[in-house]
């Protein structure tokens, strides 16, 4: 087809220009869609929580502990079908650098959670080992744990170096569950916090409510905060997924920050690709021109500069978009701090979305130019 | 078609101007001030003739040139071509009516250098219904006419300047317009060059009846024209008359 044969060698007429603009196109099409992808693996946690379970805090944060003991008052509200807790552990793996989420739990913690699928021998293994810890299969494989390996970890938020030995390695039910984490027993914390400083045992972190009816999640929360309203420690109680998202929502401004310099990265792109269209346009006002006396319209002029604008676009953007998953799975490799980082296809349709914005944008002002030259004035540009 | 009025018309048709100019006048506006470009012209130019615009620099002659082949609109005036009053006609119609009825050459040729000789003659055909073989036959056909069949996939910078003026004159002629307007076509040439490309204007002009205005301000090249129209702070000096009497000296 003729016009976009003219398109083709327009766009390449200077190969170094065009290139350099393909290759900006291309990276920033790259940062765009893992930047994106950052933002999901953050909020991946929290969509693949559970709606039949409910969480219960401290109303006041999450740095404050409550009474064990209400647990027996949590199950007594309608609809509650288990209670487990929880305390956060905080301890560290050799290095700072090696964090990993570490859990205190209850004995029933595994009921709570099916999405962690342990074998039955270790389980009672785990059970039968006071000192026992369980650990993710991701976690296990980041490290090299083994059943049966020795785990120290040395407290930060509780002092002292525990030592653990791995009793077994839990699976997800699916791929996309994390389970780059460790949990061992709340009693054997609890034990030894009692003999170290006894003012601050027999506190949970969280309880974790398993309920048979979705639809009554509403209801039971309530009824859980009224148990323990205007008490020394009031409740909060939410699903899971409002737990977690309240979790994000403390980096609500690091991953507002993160989306902007995504859309920043788009922004400058669609600069430098209008200044190129601006002075390739600017170069050939005087062929537009003549195409302009031959006959040709000024849409036929507004569709070289926007064809040309847009197969730029598509190939920096397309290239782009090709090398942003292998790029996410080294991300992943390398950083390995999100256990799900996958492009998903809402981010591949926001990445051809502002490749093709960037095309349309950058040949507005040069295509209406083009179209709008007045044939002499143009002709004149020359000489 | 009966038979009287048929003459009678083909009489009128002979007879009449290819190009009817009746004062025309064109001015330019430089910031708020209005500058005067063109005031009061008239002139006829007939079929089949070969007139050179001759005048100093500035003096208005392509604002004629481009008057006349509808690249520009006048102020005021009369300007009808093959009968058609082309000022009142839309941009849109106006650009159809160039592209069946005006061929352009240029001073610096102005060809599309990302296209070939070939793609470049072609060009203007792309707005007419022919399929691409007869596209084909036609270019091939020109190119061959100017002398440049053996260049056809050769790209503008691989021509030298008279190879590419005559790309530019195939150009011109492919879609066989009305008229050929050019604008100081030998002025980027050197003389060799330049006898060349007026040798092949004189030849569409006599040969296949092609009627030629060609602005220059270059006596020798108007020499190649059998009328000269001089102009002077956009004004005509020397109207031609009839045929012969303001003939040019033949070329030194
Ligand atoms: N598009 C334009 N805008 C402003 N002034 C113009 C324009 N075109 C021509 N002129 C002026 O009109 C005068 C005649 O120009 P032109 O017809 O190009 O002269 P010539 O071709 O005889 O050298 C000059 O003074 C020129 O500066
Ligand atoms: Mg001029």
């Amino acid at each position: 087809m003729f016009p976009l044969n003219l398109i083709l060698r327009n766009a390449f007429r200077h190969r170094l220009r065009t290139l350099l603009t393909i290759t900006g196109l291309m990276i920033a099409v790259l940062a765009y869609g893992l930047l994106q992808t950052v933002v999901d693996a953050w909020y991946a946690g929290a969509a693949a929580s559970s709606s039949t379970r409910l969480v219960t805090r401290s109303s006041i944060s999450l740095a404050f502990f409550l009474p064990v003991s209400y647990s027996q008052r949590i199950r007594g509200v309608e609809g509650v079908k288990t209670v487990g807790h929880s305390n956060w552990f905080g301890g560290i793996y050799q290095e700072p650098k090696n964090f990993f989420p570490q859990f205190a739990v209850s004995d029933n913690y595994l009921d709570l959670y099916p999405e962690f699928v342990l074998p039955a021998e270790e389980r009672s293994a785990w059970q039968r080992d006071r000192k026992g810890i369980l650990v993710g299969r991701q976690l296990a494989e980041q490290y090299g744990f083994k059943v049966g390996d020795p785990l120290p970890l040395k407290g930060t938020i509780y002092s002292g170096t525990w030592e653990f030995t791995v009793r077994g390695i839990f699976d997800g039910s699916d791929a996309s569950k994390v389970t780059r984490l460790a949990m061992f027993h709340w009693d054997y914390l609890n034990e030894s916090v009692r003999k170290t400083s006894p003012r601050r045992a027999d506190v949970a972190g969280v309880f974790i409510i398993g309920i048979d009816n979705i639809d009554s999640a509403a209801a039971i929360a309530r009824n859980v905060d009224a148990q323990f309203a205007n008490s020394l420690a009031e409740t909060l109680t939410e699903s899971e997924q409002a737990f977690q998202l309240s979790f994000v929502a403390m980096s609500d401004q690091i991953i507002a920050a993160i989306r902007a310099v995504s859309y920043v990265v788009i922004a400058i792109i669609m600069a430098v690709m209008a200044n190129t269209m601006a002075m390739s346009a600017r170069e050939r006002i005087s062929e537009y021109a003549t195409l302009k006396a031959l006959g040709f319209g000024p849409w036929f002029l507004a569709l070289l500069i926007a064809g040309e604008s847009l197969l730029i676009s598509l190939i920096g953007g397309g290239i782009g978009m090709a090398i942003t998953a292998p790029a996410a799975a080294a991300f992943k490799q390398a950083a390995g701090i999100f256990p799900i980082f996958a492009v998903s296809e809402d981010t591949m349709a926001a990445q051809a979305a502002c490749a093709l914005a960037v095309a349309l944008v950058a040949a507005v002002v040069p295509a209406v130019r083009a179209a709008r030259v007045r044939i002499v004035d143009g002709l004149r540009a020359i000489g | 078609m009966e038979e009287l009025p048929g003459r009678k018309s083909e009489k009128t048709a002979a007879t009449e101007a290819l190009v009817k100019i009746r004062g025309l006048a064109k001015s330019y506006r430089r910031g708020d001030q209005v500058v005067p470009v063109l005031s009061d012209i008239s002139l006829d130019i007939m079929p089949g003739d070969f007139t050179a615009l001759m005048g100093p620099s500035g003096s208005g002659k392509s604002t004629l040139l481009n008057l006349i082949a509808g690249i520009d609109k006048p102020d005021s005036g009369e300007l009808r071509v093959a009968g058609i009053d082309i000022t009142a006609l839309g941009e849109s119609e106006l650009a159809d009516w160039r592209a069946a009825n005006v061929g352009f050459i240029f001073q610096f040729y102005n060809l599309m250098p990302v296209l070939t000789a070939f793609e470049n003659v072609e060009l203007p055909l792309m707005l007419t219904g022919l399929s691409r073989s007869e596209r084909r036959a036609r270019v091939e056909l020109t190119l061959d006419a100017v002398g440049l069949s053996d260049r056809l996939q050769h790209y503008p910078n691989e021509l030298s300047g008279g190879q590419q003026q005559r790309v530019a004159i195939a150009r011109a002629i492919v879609t066989d317009p009305t008229l050929l307007v050019a604008d100081e076509p030998t002025g980027d040439l050197d003389r060799v060059s330049a006898a060349d490309v007026l040798a092949m204007m004189q030849r569409l002009n006599a040969e296949l009846g092609k009627t030629i205005i060609m602005v220059t301000h270059d006596a020798n090249a108007a020499h190649a024209a059998r009328k000269i129209i001089h102009l002077d702070k956009g004004e005509i000096l020397a109207q031609p008359g009839d045929k012969g009497e303001i003939l040019p000296e033949p070329p030194s």
